[in-house]
């Protein structure tokens, strides 16, 4: 059965759209991370423009991350103000980034700009994951344990000013870090329609030095309301918010996550680690594949959006 | 359908000044909605003597730019652009057997049939320029559907009926349409009739758009709330579970 989507402006399957949220949720919930940016590069895959798959693929991040968030706020794993601060960067950043989305559109370089950082992002993180559950299994195998690590890392940056005190997390640091890390966040947020979960989950635990426990719920808390300006933003600014499509997306989502929580305490950790990263890494070669690869016609045409 | 064409024929036969040529479209509306997977568009109608139909049908003009990659440190990036005004955002004809070989040139490009014939204006690039550009630009709507790719034909009974369709593909664009009718008796244009047809977007899609493009600020909060109550609603539901 055809749906036609009012914004995207194409009629698509509506159980390939719902397989797709479904999919992404299932993966998201097995290797807990948000997906998003596994979602947006499909859904250019299957003909939806670019600025429609990001603003959509934000508008849908807010279902993924709220139940979470909420679980996570009851059992008091989010550092409420070292959240705040990350999210005031979030906002600062998720405007400029849909400012900078805009300008890059008009100019018409957002298509190349959106898979060339995903072909940045992905790559780098698929790598960094399959050495690392590459490690984990021949660990595993010869029998040795892990070697112990510092939990953060004395340099430069812990000499910025505006130091203050983040409680819950026991820190003394610079507002300026989180606030900076926050800002990045919003900026990816808003061009790639991704949370950035792979990236923002270690910089708190080995940049911030925050303790693991309120990492989690912090950047959830973080990500759902800069994954809820990002959809405003794209709304109001480029029109390339889908709600047919979120909905549709959504749905397939949670379900799927639900599914994938469950099917996580059962599946061995480092194999899917290493499936995981299998996977980023073949998303990333296709993009980049794209990019290189001659294409079938070297000229592509676009309406002009009377300003 | 069928009552509709006997009508039509009846008012032709009846004898008393004659139009040379009559024609309607099965419809006067596409409705864009929801379940939207193309539509497709008859036209029918009368002459009084035999000669040659033509059928042009077009979108809304609306300006386009075509760009084209070029290789930059191994990546193919967006360089030169030409901008066209008054593309036709739709463009479809139809005509009898062997009109195309019969009709003089100059008519057929006053009458902007063909792909060849339309007049499409680059800004500010001469046409030898631009002409990459221009095959680019048609050749692009032709994959996209929009363009047709060839003539589709128009069938005549006995001298007097004809008809013939024209198919909309799901990513037709939005806006009133012009539908021309010709009837060309050796070379000349006899009878000529232009009909407007609306592709409008109809039902909750349309609510949709109107909705993202007319209020945006409260289609933004919609979204948003969608989302969020979505998203909390299925950790309550899973939690219960």
């Amino acid at each position: 059965m055809h749906i036609y989507l009012p914004i995207a402006e194409l009629s698509i399957d509506v159980l390939l759209l719902f397989g797709l949220g479904f999919g992404v949720g299932l993966l998201s919930g097995v290797f807990g991370v948000g997906g998003g940016f596994l979602l947006t590069p499909l859904l250019i895959f299957i003909g939806v423009p670019p600025p429609v798959a990001v603003g959509t693929a934000a508008n849908q991040m807010i279902a993924s991350s709220v139940s979470g968030m909420v679980a996570q706020l009851r059992r008091g794993n989010v550092d409420i103000k070292m959240g705040l601060v990350l999210l005031a960067g979030g906002l600062v950043g998720s405007w400029i980034g849909v400012w900078l989305f805009g300008l890059l559109a008009r100019l018409g370089q957002i298509d190349l700009v959106i898979q060339l950082s995903y072909v940045v992002f992905l790559g780098s993180i698929g790598s960094l994951m399959g050495v690392e559950a590459s490690r984990a299994i021949l660990r595993k195998q010869s029998g040795r344990p892990a070697p112990p690590r510092r939990l953060h890392e004395h340099t430069w940056f812990h000499r910025l000013p505006f130091k203050a005190r983040f409680r819950r997390s026991r820190l003394y640091i610079s507002a300026l870090l989180p606030l900076g890390l926050g800002l990045l966040v919003g900026v990816i947020a808003s061009i790639l329609g991704a949370g950035g979960g792979f990236f923002t989950l270690p910089a708190m635990i080995y940049l911030l030095g925050m303790p693991t426990s309120v990492v989690v719920g912090t950047s959830l808390f973080q990500i759902t309301f800069v994954a809820a300006n990002v959809t405003f933003l794209q709304a109001v600014t480029n029109q390339s918010v889908d709600v047919v499509l979120a909905l549709i997306l959504l749905v397939g989502g949670v379900i799927g996550a639900q599914i994938g929580s469950r099917w996580a305490m059962r599946l061995p950790g480092e194999q899917l680690r290493g499936l995981l990263a299998a996977l980023v890494l073949g998303v990333a070669i296709k993009l980049a594949w794209d990019l290189i690869a001659r294409p079938d016609d070297l000229y592509s045409i676009v309406a002009v959006v009377p300003q | 359908m069928a009552s509709a064409l006997l009508a039509l024929f009846a008012l032709g036969g009846r004898g008393d000044a004659q139009e040379p040529l009559l024609a309607d479209l099965s419809n006067h509306l596409i409705a864009v909605t929801t379940g939207f997977t193309g539509a497709e568009l008859l036209l029918f109608g009368a002459i009084e003597q035999p000669g040659d139909i033509a059928l042009v049908v077009r979108g809304p003009p609306t300006p386009m730019t075509v760009r084209r990659k070029e290789r930059f440190v191994g990546v193919w990036v967006n360089e030169a652009s030409v901008r066209f005004k008054d593309v036709p955002s739709f463009y479809g004809i139809a005509a009898t057997e062997g009109f195309v070989e019969r009709a003089p040139p100059a008519l057929l490009r006053s009458m902007q049939f063909g792909v060849d014939n339309l007049r499409l204006i680059a800004e500010d690039r001469n046409t030898a320029e631009a002409g990459p550009f221009r095959a680019a630009l048609v050749r692009r709507m032709k994959q996209d559907g929009l363009f047709g790719a060839g003539i589709e034909p128009v069938t005549v009974l006995a001298d007097r009926l004809f008809r013939t369709s024209v198919w909309f593909p799901s990513n037709v664009p939005t806006g009133i349409y012009s539908v021309e009718v010709y009837f060309i008796v050796d070379g000349d244009i006899a009878s000529a009739q232009t009909t407007p047809l609306s592709v409008s977007r109809l039902g909750i899609g349309a609510e949709v758009f109107y909705l993202a493009h007319r209020q945006a600020i409260i289609y933004g909060l919609v979204a948003i709330l969608m989302a969020g109550s979505a998203g909390w609603l299925a950790g309550f539901i899973f939690r219960k579970g």
